[in-house]
């Protein structure tokens, strides 16, 4: 990849919505008008925005890569990312916007009345915010250092750092024109080079073989390999080494390897001719791999039960959207209930059309990329696509883009986390630091997940936001739905079902993340818990309440009546007068 | 494996279990008062104990839910006894046996109400199982009223259990006595609130109005649309419901009254909003805004010859609105502004500034007062933060006014045209 060019763009991306988020606003915002003052965001803008703001690093590297390297199975993930609104849409959009309240442990304070639920409620926001954060940085790492040439640790700490400060000094706030321009950006640096690639692919000479195949190299193709790997070899294997496999040292000699499983260590290069089936990676404990199915469901990658996977991660995805912090303050934007559902069918739309996209590189990268494959950077593929299908300039333009939307996907994800997490630390979990404690609440809200991100090395990006997605399932989609749909919900059956469901995906998480069990039921439990802690944290909520009944707040009725009457009768919107003399 | 699975998720259910269950005892060895100490201290000791336990349900007043309360936590105090309440004659909460004697209870009660006395009487029973011997009745008084009365039935002698049943009636008193001292404590936040709220000033309604009169004649039309304009403004300032309003409605307020200024002072003014719609639907105080941009217009255009310049800023600030209002015109002395804020400087002066930042202090606590930046000669810059979320805060939705504050919008004769839906939708 062309580093100039990509300097450029990832430093043009950052500029302009900076300069959108300070200068052009004031600029187009000032008026003497009270009518154009006094205009509320309109719901496409704002869905724009909240899109803007949800297309995150594993939607635009993430879901290409798994695709890639573990087959159709892994399409589960870019529907279920954008049918989470659709349960928005049912349950929760409108309501929620009607309570007034503008973060989750709001909702839970206004709905309750009790401070020790919104405490705990906070507590699991951040906990949420901070697992999502970690896939944003990692994707950061990935792309910068394709850029760059940096290691990926450096990249991750970068954008952190440069987070944090943008955060602790006032910009980046939620201004909906930057979110918007963010979707723009990333829809188009997926879209354009999508065009040139589909037109390169179809004017390929030797158009995809059978998706069912291994992948082969289309021409000679030198991999270098960061990481030891371990590769399960099918048939005889012919290649060119430098470095060291199966323990023996290489120098630019030939080498076989029969059918079986070799290791390659760190640093090694290989040279494979045109036409070589891509070696699999095998797993760290030698099981079969699933990638002969590739086009088959429930290939599943490496999972060893992939329907209850499958199941997981529908779970999380589709009831885990509502308990996104940085999704919900967006909501807070709209003028009503009736506003928030239009927003919300608007980002389903948006959303869904953005996710046709990153299925189609996925495919191609299998095609066009297959060495990512080997070396497991399949999160990649999105950036290496175009240098790979088109080369020359067109391939180095086209690949800036996409670069330069990968960009705008962690910094506006990041950056929108990072408010959240900080706000709710400042307000409910930490409030004694004082007055200032907006901005040193930043640096937690940051050091967290960039500290655990170098630490914990490589996780899928894609996989990562599905842990988040877990928790927030199973903290925040029972206190949502019963706080909004049923009455005799409690703050002793809250806090309860709370610490049950979300408490139990959280523990589940850590422990996938600091170092999973080998193997068996257990490691497939605790790496998609969603299956067992959203019923856990719903069942919990409800016995809990139903046990403290004389607990039931008494201002419920009230509450309820306003979470679902519309704020004015039907037929009497508001007309937007526009009259009198504006300043002449 | 699975156990491990399960270990981890349950541990923090069972860490709260742990919780829990480790505090129970705890609480129960300190409620059971094991202290030591002579007979008579820890009867004492008891005895205050119950009683205390007794009273925060009465302080809600005399309802059947408190009463049941009170009565199961007082029962103790009487031994086998039993216990009633009742408000007037009506039987409230009954603990205990002997609840066929109601009646005849309740017959001794409406004596006691009459009489304002306690009474004691014997109780002849058919049952033989009954224990129920002796019974007696005490007035509740409160404020001289007698709004209900205390119900014993006993077994045995009646003896001391008279004595005892008036001395908790007068326990029972207080307790209801100090309910209603909390309930007028209530009623008189909610009387300053109201008397808070912000009053539409008599000058400008004069100032207004004289305007509008002088284009009467040689512009109908203006006239005609000032007074429109006018009775919007009237309507929003003396709505009666609602104490928080939505910003963008504040601002269609001050629109409005600043069209009346125009009227008077023509292009001396000029104004100039920049406002992040994100914050357009943030709950603000009722006329919290308008005050603030008629101090401006005061300072700005009335007390100088000059063209006037008005800046209205709202921003996004995460979980905060802020908002400035600004002039560029005289200023204030920062120690009369401080005496203002005050109060101290006459009962007129500055009266809007003070309101706002009483009411915001009222409502978000005291760090979202007013902050004034102001010399003289240097204008004035006024902030407000208003959170966007505060328990309790919560907009009245626009326009659903009850009838008696409603104006008669199409009642006025001759100026509706037909077929246009009223004053609100006018040219332009």
């Amino acid at each position: 990849m062309n580093q100039t060019y990509g300097i450029v763009a990832v430093s043009a991306a950052v500029l302009v919505t900076l300069v959108i988020g300070s200068v052009g606003l004031r600029v187009s915002r000032t008026t003497s008008d009270f009518y154009v003052a006094s205009r509320t965001v309109p719901p496409y803008l704002n869905a724009m925005a909240v899109s803007g703001e949800y297309l995150s690093a594993a939607s635009f590297l993430g879901i290409a890569g798994l695709v890639a390297a573990e087959g159709v199975e892994m399409l589960w993930f870019p529907v279920g990312y954008a049918a989470g609104y659709l349960v928005l849409l049912a349950f929760v959009a409108a309501p929620l916007r009607r309570s007034g309240a503008y973060t989750l442990p709001d909702f839970a304070d206004s709905r309750l009345g009790s401070t020790a639920a919104r405490r705990v409620a906070g507590v699991l926001v951040v906990g949420v915010g901070w697992l999502y954060l970690l896939p944003q940085l990692q994707g950061a790492g990935l792309t910068l250092g394709l850029v760059t040439g940096a290691p990926h640790w450096l990249g991750g700490v970068l954008v952190a750092v440069v987070v944090t400060l943008a955060v602790a000094a006032g910009g980046m706030r939620g201004i909906t024109f930057v979110q918007a321009f963010q979707y723009c950006l990333k829809l188009t640096a997926l879209l354009v080079p999508a065009v040139f690639l589909l037109l390169a692919w179809h004017g390929d000479p030797r158009p995809a073989r059978a998706m069912e195949e291994p992948p082969t190299f289309r021409r000679h193709t030198q991999v270098t390999v960061d990481s030891t790997v371990r590769l399960r070899i099918e048939a005889p294997l012919r290649a060119v080494a430098s470095g060291a496999v199966d323990g023996r040292a290489y120098h630019g000699g030939p080498l076989v390897l029969d059918p079986g499983v070799h290791e390659i260590r760190a640093g090694t290069t290989l040279r494979f001719p045109p036409g070589t089936p891509v070696p699999e990676r095998a797993p760290g404990d030698g099981r079969p791999g699933g990638a002969a199915g590739w086009a088959a469901p429930l290939s599943g990658g490496e999972e060893e039960h992939p329907l209850y996977a499958t199941y997981g991660l529908i779970c999380a995805t589709f009831l885990g959207t509502m308990g996104l912090p940085h999704v919900l303050v967006r909501f807070y934007t709209n003028p009503d209930g009736r506003a928030a559902r239009r927003t919300t069918v608007i980002v389903l739309a948006l959303v869904g059309g953005f996710y046709l996209l990153p299925p189609l590189y996925g495919l191609l990268g299998r095609l066009y990329a297959p060495d990512l494959l080997l070396t497991g950077d399949t999160d990649a593929a999105v950036l290496v696509l175009p240098e790979r299908l088109l080369g020359g300039t067109a391939g180095d333009l086209l690949g800036a883009l996409i670069a330069a939307g990968a960009c705008a996907a962690f910094l506006s994800t990041a950056s929108g986390l990072t408010l959240s997490v900080a706000g709710v630390l400042s307000q409910d979990v930490l409030p004694a630091l004082g007055v200032r404690r907006f901005r040193l609440a930043t640096l937690p809200a940051v050091a967290v997940p960039g500290t655990v991100s170098v630490a914990a090395g490589q996780l899928p990006v894609a996989s990562a936001v599905g842990l988040a997605f877990a928790v927030a399932a199973s903290a925040f989609c029972p206190l949502l739905v019963l706080g909004i749909w049923w009455r005799g919900l409690t703050p002793p059956g809250a806090i309860a079902g709370l610490l049950a469901g979300g408490g139990g995906a959280l523990t589940a998480v850590t422990l996938t993340i600091a170092g999973p069990p080998a193997g068996g039921w257990a490691r497939s439990l605790l790496a998609w818990p969603a299956v067992w802690s959203v019923p856990l944290g719903f069942l919990t909520m409800i016995l809990v309440s139903l046990a403290t009944r004389h607990r039931v707040p008494p201002g419920t009725e009230a509450a309820m009546a306003r979470l679902h009457l519309p704020e004015r009768p039907a037929g009497r919107d508001l007309p937007s007068t526009r009259r009198g003399v504006t300043t002449p | 494996m699975n156990g491990l699975a399960l270990l981890a998720a349950g541990a923090p259910l069972l860490f709260a279990a742990g919780l829990a269950i480790g505090r129970l005892p705890a609480r129960r060895a300190a409620r059971d008062g094991t202290d030591p100490g002579t007979p008579v201290e820890r009867a004492t000791f008891r005895t205050l104990h119950t009683a205390s336990v007794a009273a925060p349900p009465l302080r809600a007043g005399l309802t059947p839910d408190a009463a049941r309360k009170a009565v199961r936590g007082l029962r103790p105090l009487f031994g086998t006894a039993a216990l009633g309440l009742t408000a007037e004659d009506r039987l409230l909460a009954w603990e205990g046996p002997g609840r066929h004697h109601a009646e005849a209870a309740l017959e001794r009660v409406r004596q006691v109400l009459d009489t304002g006395r306690a009474q004691t009487f014997a109780v002849a029973c058919a049952d033989p199982d009954c224990p129920v011997r002796w019974g007696a009745a005490a007035p509740l008084t409160v404020d001289r009223r007698v709004p209900g009365a205390l119900v014993v039935l006993g077994a045995g002698e009646p003896g001391s259990g008279a004595r005892a049943t008036e001395e908790v009636a007068r326990w029972v008193s207080v307790q209801l006595e100090l309910a209603d001292l909390d309930r007028t404590r209530t009623g008189l936040i909610e009387a300053e609130v109201r008397a808070l709220r912000a009053q539409i000033s008599p000058h400008f309604v004069y100032n207004s109005l004289a305007a509008i009169a002088s284009f009467v004649r040689t512009d109908p039309e203006r006239a005609r649309e000032l007074l429109l304009e006018f009775a919007d403004f009237a309507r929003y300032s003396f709505r009666r419901h609602g104490a928080f309003t939505t910003l963008a409605e504040e601002l269609r307020a001050v629109e409005q009254f600043l069209e009346l200024v125009r009227a008077r002072f023509g292009p001396r003014l000029e104004v100039t909003l920049r406002i992040a719609p994100e914050v357009l639907p943030v709950a603000v105080p009722f006329l919290c805004l308008q005050p603030l941009v008629e101090n401006a217009v005061k300072h700005g255009l009335e007390e100088s010859a000059g063209r006037g310049r008005i800046t209205i800023t709202a921003r996004d600030e995460g979980a905060t609105a802020r908002i400035v209002v600004e002039d560029d015109g005289v200023g204030v002395e920062p120690d009369r502004l401080r005496r203002i804020l005050r109060g101290e400087d006459g009962p007129t002066a500055g009266i809007g500034l003070r309101n706002v930042d009483e009411r915001l202090r009222q409502v978000y606590g005291d760090e979202h007062g007013l902050v004034i930046e102001t010399g003289v000669g240097a204008g004035t810059k006024v902030t407000l933060r208003v959170p966007k979320y505060r328990p309790g805060v919560h907009t009245a939705p626009p326009d659903t006014a009850p009838p008696d504050s409603e104006p008669p919008d199409t009642e006025v004769p001759g100026v509706t045209e037909p077929g246009d839906g009223g004053l609100r939708r006018l040219d332009r």
